[in-house]
């Protein structure tokens, strides 16, 4: 009996979905871009309701746990205010015409529908529900970046489309073998696809298999996180699509397919005779981190620069939970949060700043602290955070990596660092050509939401100053969990 | 296990890898049609001979999917496309079909490798299943990277995916795989839709630098 009478969980999907369907239908793109953030906003207070409510047992479908619950809140939250963000950045597409409001409904539509694919991901309590979500969060994000309609778009969203369906298909075998290695501990059926019943169990699956199988998990859901070498897709996607959209991808999707991994690798965690996933997952990582922090020198697309930043991050946070004590795992969970919003951050600026410009190359871009101030710092400040400089937060999660590590991998440590010394000096070269000297281009002002950044900067900027100790203990409980 | 089940549903997971290789050296078109019509009949059989065995009988669904679908309405489209787009009859690989097919049959040795010594002796059935299954999906693999073209591409990712459905088939009870092969049937739809409306004739990687650079967006 539940004492409790309203369910959260629920209602996180039917929301989105629900407006999904109803944004489809909807013709005026001004009143849909006003339910599109409603929505999102709702979804927001559930999510964060979900922290409230007493935590039901795990269902057939759906769970709810320490874990995912971060994933969920942070979201909501990068959710909502992107959608805010996308409001004033659409208007100024529309007006320029480079979308119609035919195309505009499709937007609407898609984005809730991807909201509701990345919900259903992380509520999921099965992980054949777990891979279609995935997928369906994956291809609705396909056809958000081919929406312009450029060669570039469509090439992109084409390689995106590929890569994407390889992996995939990989992470379908590794379902399929995950539920093979299950079901004589299991038993048959739905039972041995369930993540309750599988974390029960995770000391009797069979181990050859299981490691087989966190080998294609890893290959699969790994693409979509975006390491090194399966990151191919990951910068045109960024370049290619409404910005909006980057913002959303770096932020969140790339987080849920993360998520996808670390629930493997908590199962291999439960099995003592399987492979042990930290080397592969620090090899991967600090792969990652080397090859993005170089390749940020030869950019000249504003967005896919910080498309190869999303990537660098990204291993930085693969390399913290494959180091796996429990203070990697607390500073990978908030390096994650705390990238999620500095870039989404960074990419509402980014695109305030290619619409005021009217181009997206780095050489059209000087001087901006003088022609728009506010863009110009706001972006500087946004890449003084994303680097790691105090006081900002991800330079407390970055030394927590460092520290925690230093006393058992010295000589892994010293070469991720040079990682992030290599990619510091490269954004901030990038950057500074673009806040400073003399302005080219053009100058107008232009309508600028200043909210979205602000909110996600100063939330950034707190937690490296004072992180609150309601927030500690909650990460903390959510790092024991992973081990 | 009774003998003969086991029989058939090898000879006929064996002969899906055999007709994979044949995918592989194909250099013309409409032939390259025509042996995937032939992988997705195999698959088809295969998952019907699995439904049988196992009596799943929701495993039907999936082979007739597998016909209706893979077997006669995708290779018919491609046709189509392929004669409104005048595609070149013969299409491009990468290295050379010698080296290619050589590559292919060490796949075909690394999973049977991989998968006898990781899967429990016991369980003969979905063992060897399984092997034949990686076998498939290395092989799609190699065709989607050895293949310049788009809808060669487009069919080694059909077989790769006919590779799974197999692996999915063979595993005794799970769930999910009808909806699974629905999935994956909207999936290829998008993508046999998207080189129509786009006309994506070859991948766009080539030599040629300045291409390159251009479709990346990065030159100045």
């Amino acid at each position: 009996m539940r004492s409790f009478p309203f369910d959260p969980t629920l209602w996180l999907l039917v929301i989105p979905a629900a407006s999904a369907l109803f944004l489809a239908f909807l013709r005026d793109w001004r009143l849909a871009a006003r339910i599109n953030v409603l929505a999102c906003f709702l979804s927001f207070c559930l999510a964060l309701s979900l922290l409230a409510v007493p935590r039901a047992e795990p269902g057939r479908y759906l769970m709810v746990d320490d874990l995912n619950i971060v994933f969920l809140v942070l979201n909501a939250f990068v959710g909502f205010t992107t959608s805010l963000f996308s409001a004033g950045y659409i208007q100024h597409e529309t007006e320029i015409g480079r979308l119609t409001p035919r195309l505009l409904r499709f937007y609407h539509a898609m984005y809730q529908f991807l909201l509701f694919g990345m919900a259903l991901a992380l509520l999921a309590n099965n992980i054949g529900v777990l891979w279609a979500s995935v997928e369906t969060a994956t291809l609705t994000t396909v056809l958000m970046v081919g929406i312009y309609r450029t060669a570039e778009a469509i090439e992109a969203s084409w390689k995106y489309m590929m890569l994407s369906s390889v992996a995939i298909a990989l992470a379908l075998f590794g379902t399929t073998l995950t539920y093979m290695a299950a079901h004589q501990a299991v038993g048959e059926g739905a039972e041995a696809m369930r993540w309750s019943s599988l974390f029960t169990h995770a000391a009797t699956l069979d181990p050859p298999l299981l490691s087989l199988a966190f080998l294609f998990v890893l290959l699969g859901y790994g693409t979509k996180v975006g390491l090194f070498p399966l990151h191919a897709w990951l910068p045109d996607a960024h370049a290619e699509g409404p910005t909006p959209i980057s913002a959303v991808l770096s932020g969140l999707l790339l987080n849920v397919a993360l998520y996808s991994v670390i629930r493997f690798k908590m199962l291999l965690a439960g099995n003592p005779h399987v492979l042990s996933p930290g080397p592969i997952l620090i090899t991967m990582g600090l792969a990652t981190v080397l090859f993005a922090a170089f390749m940020l020198y030869r950019r000249r697309d504003i967005k896919r620069l910080f498309g190869y930043s999303s990537i660098e991050h990204m291993g930085i946070i693969t390399f913290a939970f494959g180091l796996g004590n429990p203070l990697a795992n607390f500073a990978g969970l908030l390096h994650m949060a705390l990238h999620s919003l500095t870039k989404s951050g960074i990419f509402f600026m980014v695109g305030h700043i290619s619409q005021a410009k009217g181009s997206q190359k780095i050489a059209d871009i000087r001087g901006l602290t003088e022609s728009h101030p506010f863009l110009g710092w706001g972006l500087l400040a946004g890449t003084l955070a994303i680097i790691g400089l105090p006081p900002f937060g991800l330079f407390l999660s970055e030394f927590l990596i460092v520290s925690s590590g230093f006393a058992s991998h010295p000589w892994i440590i010293l070469l991720f660092l040079l990682g992030l010394l290599v990619a510091f000096s490269g954004l901030v070269l990038r950057v500074c050509g673009m806040a400073f000297g003399k302005p080219t281009g053009r100058q107008e002002p232009i309508h600028v939401i200043p909210l979205p950044f602000l909110i996600h900067i100063l939330a950034v900027l707190t937690a490296g100053i004072f992180l609150p100790h309601a927030l500690v203990g909650w990460f903390r409980q959510t790092a024991q969990l992973l081990r | 296990m009774n003998s003969f089940y086991f029989d058939v549903a090898h000879l006929l997971s064996g002969s899906l890898v055999l007709a994979s290789l044949m995918l592989l050296y194909q250099d013309r078109v409409y032939a390259l049609l025509h042996v995937f019509t032939l992988h997705a009949l195999v698959l088809s059989l295969s998952v019907a001979w699995q439904a049988f065995a196992q009596d799943a009988p929701h495993l039907y669904i999936t082979a007739a999917i597998a016909l209706v679908f893979k077997a006669i309405l995708i290779p018919v489209t491609l046709r189509r496309i392929v004669a409104r787009l005048r595609i070149h009859q013969i299409l491009e690989t990468v290295a050379g079909i010698g080296p290619t097919m050589l590559v292919g049959i060490s796949l075909v040795a690394l999973s049977l490798v991989v998968t006898l010594r990781t899967t429990p002796a016991g369980d003969r059935f979905s063992r060897e299943d399984l092997a034949f299954a990686l076998a498939v999906i290395l092989l799609g693999m190699l065709m989607i990277v050895t293949r310049r073209n788009a809808i060669s591409q487009v069919i080694g990712f059909m077989s790769l995916e006919n590779g799974l459905m197999l692996a999915a088939a063979g595993a005794k009870g799970m769930p999910l795989v009808v909806e699974i092969s629905v999935a994956f049937a909207v999936l290829i739809a998008f993508i046999v839709i998207g080189i129509f409306l786009f006309r994506i004739r070859e991948r766009f990687d080539t030599v040629d630098i300045l291409v390159v650079d251009r479709f990346r967006g990065e030159r100045r």
